[in-house]
């Protein structure tokens, strides 16, 4: 199949970016980054610079290949991360246009790449439960009900990717916050420290820069792995609770 | 104390101040209704006069309406910093945009909370400054009325002989009940009030009350235009 790729260039985070026009000949078969590894290997034999972009797993699960397709975040499929998707989705003749996630919280490195460590960031403000170490502590000696564990699971299924970020109008990581504390929540082990992980995790979620929820809904749409607007709620039901009734 | 700062400057406590003014405001919006349909009695004005009179005097309304003008303008300042800071937030755009996601509604809470702040001053400008603060209206006595009442209904209905102060109520008040519609069921999300249970039905309420009130409130102007014209 040919195609024509508007691909967004930007040398780094200081320089001004722009749209670059390639024509490449794909097959329908390809995974979407194996598309982009045909443009880079054309881009090389030409001798000029490849097309930045994140990978690691390319089976979706580590969320590290963000981008935009056609204005939204990991193409057209409904919980599909970009390395999912195949070429399949398009037909000959196609014109993608590709660009970096964009929110003032994620700056562009380079190309498609862009910083998360934002995220990382509210991670590490709360998103663990605390364990002394020494021998493994065997899994089934604490009973979860199962309710619990397949509602843990649901929010736990968030890989990080930031893509709610990218579709939310105010930039806003609620989705992804609400999620990681709701996982933990679910669990006896998280319960502990859940009051003094709430108000971290999002405090720090606040410092760096991200909007407020309008409750739009465009994170959950777009969200590789549908983690629910539910989360959210559940979230501001938690933070007042803390605020309101917990040291 | 610097809890209450912190809560109240972080985005969670922001978004409690826009949805609990914004809930204050709609059952405002539901007892102003009520008391102004009043203005539908074919009695000439005394009801309505009299009701007005009552809600200019008594001292419990005044204080409540105090409440009231703090409530707009804390919900009105709010909601624009917030609809700044997400503007900042989100940074550069995107070259596509699908709109494939979210309403336009709740794209723009702030451009319809604009216009509806555009017709308050506007509505206020026109009945609650001349009401308040000039004597441009006639004292009258009805019988059995041991007081003299100003004549507010007369304003009303001259305000609405003019066709187009209809239509800036009826703009304002598509304005109202687009802003409604995502924000009476938004207002619950932020306060972390939702369930699979409970919320489907929010959402129906919602969009019911939305259209419903500014239905309602728009057969004021409608009516009274239209039996002027048929006066004649
Ligand atoms: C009678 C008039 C009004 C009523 C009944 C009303 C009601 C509401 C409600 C219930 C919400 C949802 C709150 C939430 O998302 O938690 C809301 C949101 C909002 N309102 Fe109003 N509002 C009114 C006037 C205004 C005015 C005059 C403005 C500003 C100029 C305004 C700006 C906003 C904004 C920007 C939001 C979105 C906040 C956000 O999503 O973060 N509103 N309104
Ligand atoms: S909530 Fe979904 S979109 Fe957001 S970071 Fe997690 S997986 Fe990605
Ligand atoms: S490369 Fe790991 S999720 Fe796509």
């Amino acid at each position: 199949m040919q195609l024509t790729l508007k691909v967004w260039r930007q040398k780094n985070n200081k320089a001004e970016g722009k749209f670059e026009f390639h024509k490449i000949q794909a097959e329908e078969h390809m995974s979407f980054l194996e598309m982009l590894d045909v443009l880079n290997e054309k881009i090389v034999s030409e001798k000029k610079e490849p097309v930045a972009f994140e990978h690691d797993c390319r089976e979706g699960i580590c969320g590290s290949c963000s981008m935009v397709i056609n204005g939204r975040p990991h193409g057209p499929q409904a919980g599909t991360t970009t390395c999912q998707l195949h070429m399949r989705a398009y037909k000959s003749g196609d014109t993608i246009t590709i660009e970096p996630f964009r929110a003032t919280s994620f700056p562009v490195i380079k190309d498609l790449v862009v910083d998360r460590s934002s995220f990382d960031n509210i991670i590490q403000a709360g998103g663990y439960i605390s364990v002394n170490t020494g021998q493994a502590v065997d899994g089934n000696a604490i009973p979860v009900n199962r309710d619990d564990a397949s509602d843990a699971f649901d929010s736990a299924a968030c890989i990080g990717c930031g893509a709610c970020v990218a579709a939310c109008p105010n930039g806003s990581a609620m989705l992804f916050t609400s999620a990681k504390i709701n996982h933990l929540e679910k669990l006896p082990q998280g319960k502990i420290e859940h009051n003094t992980r709430v108000k971290n995790m999002i405090k720090q979620m606040d410092k760096e820069g991200f909007g407020k929820c309008s409750n739009v809904g465009a994170c959950g749409v777009e969200c590789p792995k549908e983690i629910p607007m539910d989360n959210i709620a559940a979230m501001n039901r938690s933070y007042l609770t803390s605020v309101f009734t917990k040291e | 104390m610097r809890w209450i700062t912190e809560f109240l400057t972080s985005s969670i406590g922001k978004k409690l101040v826009m949805s609990l003014t914004g809930l204050f405001l709609i059952s405002f919006l539901i007892v102003h209704l009520l008391g102004n349909l009043q203005l539908l009695i074919s009695d000439n004005g005394k009801s309505f006069n009299i009701y007005a009179h009552f809600m200019s005097t008594n001292p419990l309304i005044k204080v409540i309406s105090i409440g009231l003008y703090a409530g707009i303008l804390l919900h009105a300042i709010q909601g624009i910093l917030i609809a700044l800071q997400n503007k900042k937030a989100k940074g550069s755009k995107y070259a596509v945009n699908t709109n494939a996601n979210g309403s336009w509604i709740s794209k723009n809470m702030a451009l319809l909370g604009t216009f509806i702040l555009f017709f308050l001053c506007v509505h206020m400008g026109d009945f609650w400054y001349k009401v308040k603060f000039t004597d441009t209206l006639e004292m009258i006595t009805y019988p059995g009325v041991d007081y003299q009442v100003k004549d507010v209904f007369k304003r009303v209905a001259v305000a609405f002989e003019n066709i187009w102060i209809v239509i800036i109520y009826l703009v304002g008040l598509v304005a109202l009940g687009l802003h409604l519609i995502h924000g009476f069921q938004s207002a619950f999300t932020s306060l972390g009030l939702q369930h699979k249970k409970y919320t489907p039905i929010i959402n129906i309420i919602g969009i019911l009350f939305s259209v419903g009130i500014s239905l309602a409130y728009a057969v004021i102007p409608l009516i009274m235009y239209f039996s002027k014209l048929s006066n004649y």
